[in-house]
């Protein structure tokens, strides 16, 4: 078995990487997969998969409530995740880390219990032009409840922030600021610890949609000091259906759960229902067991690589696929920040997303078309849909050539 | 002398079935999509369209008086190529085809065989499932009225 303790001394050897993951080996079309749709989700290493598996296979059973030998596997495995993830965004304490289903569940968390308590009419919600579906209507519902108002920071045409503009939407109107930290349409890498500085200086908590960074950077939330943070499992090697919330201890203490339910409460009675614990007020229900191990198994493999090891490498990819693409004749790139990470998105000539995307796959490459559930981004920029590659770090410079080489042979079939 | 329904089907599959591999198929649509009358700019607007999403789909069809009885006549047009394709074939079994024949054809087990089925997203294929319910509505539509 591959699982390939990657020494941090030794230079990054894609093809060692590639080897932890099965489904990179399959060929679609009769063509080896050429798989550029990590901002959608990624494939998972075989870690992560023989986890799932050993946790199905030999120790399935529901937590915190039994006194029997695979129960206090399953808890503790369950428990060891969220402490791994705990360590992997430097949390301060596991109570901080909350599993939720994605990083949409964890932004309408913090709409539905710390929004619906702390936002009133007239109120003000501070997002960005450049936000994921997941990142605006959360804040549209509860402005739309209460009678608050959403403010968008706009973008200049390279897809940066114009932070002058931030600073003047600040007042003490403002009550929450929930900014992307890395666009999943245009790359771009907001400069979130400055976001949050000079919201703070407002007294103005500020949640992060870790959602693309988080598996493309090493993540410190205290370094941050965002007040919430979410993200996705899928997105980082690990299992779908499970997520992650990171908030402040003090914020999620004040905060009112969002969901009733088993696990969830100390006590019962029809009178009155004490409430657990964090994190475990808010996690009603059986939660997603598998997922957590899963989830940590993959933040064991990122760990045994090094996240800033992949960062440098994936850094030094887009590098050389800005080169190589850019030559592609009659290709525009939206998104041209100078932070930005791992997505080009793009335009050919007239030619529509979802021919482009139709045609790449008959050659094996899988790139995702469409507005990428960023409709206001696609109309900022005049574009009805794009094309987008984004990297992760198992893809190669062949990838990137294949891709251009693609590009090239679309335009020729449809010119 | 236009070409019968069965004909035009006949061709469209004989193009098809001279090639086996993907990227010649999405060809040959993309070469039929070229084939299509152009539709008039202003008949893209949104209470024409069938579709939306990743590509679009627009449709006008009429019921007109003909020779030989009511026959279905429809301008349609995608802004994708390979569905543009696609409309093509609808076009060409359907447009100018008496309501019978129209209501007699099985495009789905025509799109199967031309092995288009298992390749269609399912975005595109409710595209064009749903011109073949207006098509087919149209067309029981006039043996209603007859
Ligand atoms: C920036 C960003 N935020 C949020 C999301 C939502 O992620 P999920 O669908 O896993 O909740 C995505 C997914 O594409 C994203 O890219």
């Amino acid at each position: 078995m591959s699982d390939v303790k990657h020494a941090h001394n030794l230079a990054y050897d894609v093809e060692l990487i590639r080897a932890d993951f099965p489904l990179l080996h399959t060929s679609v079309h009769g063509k080896p997969l050429v798989y550029l749709d990590n901002a959608n989700t990624t494939q998972k290493p075989r870690k992560v998969i023989d986890a799932l598996m050993e946790y199905y296979t030999t120790y399935n059973s529901n937590i915190h409530r039994a006194s029997y030998s695979i129960a206090e596997r399953s808890t503790h495995e369950f428990e060891q995740g969220r402490a791994k993830v705990k360590g992997f965004l430097n949390a301060r304490g596991v109570e901080e880390i909350i599993f939720v289903r994605n990083a949409t569940e964890g932004i309408n968390l913090v709409a539905q219990s710390y929004g619906r308590t702390n936002v009133g009419e007239g109120d003000e919600i501070i997002i960005s032009a450049m936000e994921h579906h997941a990142n605006i209507v959360p804040w549209q519902m509860l402005c739309e409840e209460k009678g608050a108002v959403l403010k968008v920071i706009p973008v200049n045409d390279d897809g940066e922030l114009l932070m002058e503009e931030y600073e003047k939407m600040l007042s003490e109107r403002t009550k929450l600021v929930g900014i992307v930290h890395m666009s999943n349409a245009l790359g771009t890498v907001n400069p979130v610890e400055e976001i949050i500085r000079l919201a703070h200086a407002h007294g103005v908590p500020v949640l992060v949609d870790g959602a693309q960074s988080a598996y493309h950077k090493v993540i410190d939330v205290q370094k941050m000091d965002c007040d919430f943070f979410v993200f996705s499992g899928h997105k980082l090697y690990g299992p779908t259906g499970i997520g992650v919330l990171y908030g402040k201890r003090e914020l999620l203490e004040q905060m009112p759960p969002w969901m009733g339910g088993g696990d969830m409460i100390a006590s019962v009675t029809f009178e009155k229902t004490i409430y657990n614990e964090l994190p475990n007020k808010f996690e009603a229900g059986t939660p997603h067991i598998a997922g957590s191990i899963g989830l940590g198994a993959a933040i064991d493999y990122l760990n045994g690589v090094g996240m800033d090891r992949i960062a440098a490498y994936e850094h030094e990819l887009m590098e050389y696929g800005k080169q190589v693409l850019t030559a592609v004749p009659g290709l525009r790139m939206i998104g041209t920040a100078k932070e930005k990470a791992s997505v080009f998105s793009f335009v050919i000539k007239d030619i529509h997303a979802l021919d482009l995307g139709t045609l790449l796959d008959t050659q094996g490459i899988a790139i995702r078309t469409g507005q990428h559930c960023a409709h206001p981004v696609m109309k900022r920029f005049g574009v009805e849909a794009t094309g987008r590659a984004s990297l992760a770090c198992y893809n190669t410079k062949e990838e990137i050539d294949a891709l251009a080489r693609g590009l090239v042979r679309v335009s020729e079939i449809l010119g | 002398m236009t070409r019968s329904q069965a004909e035009k089907a006949a061709d469209i599959e004989e193009a098809f079935s001279l090639f086996d591999n993907w990227e010649d198929r999405y060809q040959v649509l993309i070469d039929l999509g070229k084939m299509l009358p152009p539709m008039n700019a202003s008949d893209k607007c949104d209470s024409n369209r069938v579709s939306g999403c990743q590509s679009n789909v627009w449709m006008v069809a009429t019921l007109q008086d003909s020779p030989t009885g009511p026959v279905v006549v429809f301008s349609a047009d995608s802004d994708a190529s390979i569905t543009r394709g696609l409309v093509s074939i609808l076009w060409q079994v359907f447009s100018g085809q008496p309501v019978s024949d129209i209501l007699e054809f099985d495009i789905d087990e025509f799109l199967d065989r031309l092995g288009l089925m298992s390749h269609l997203s399912m975005n595109r294929r409710n595209g064009l499932f749903s011109m073949v319910l207006r098509v087919k509505a149209l067309a029981a539509s006039a043996g209603v009225g007859a």
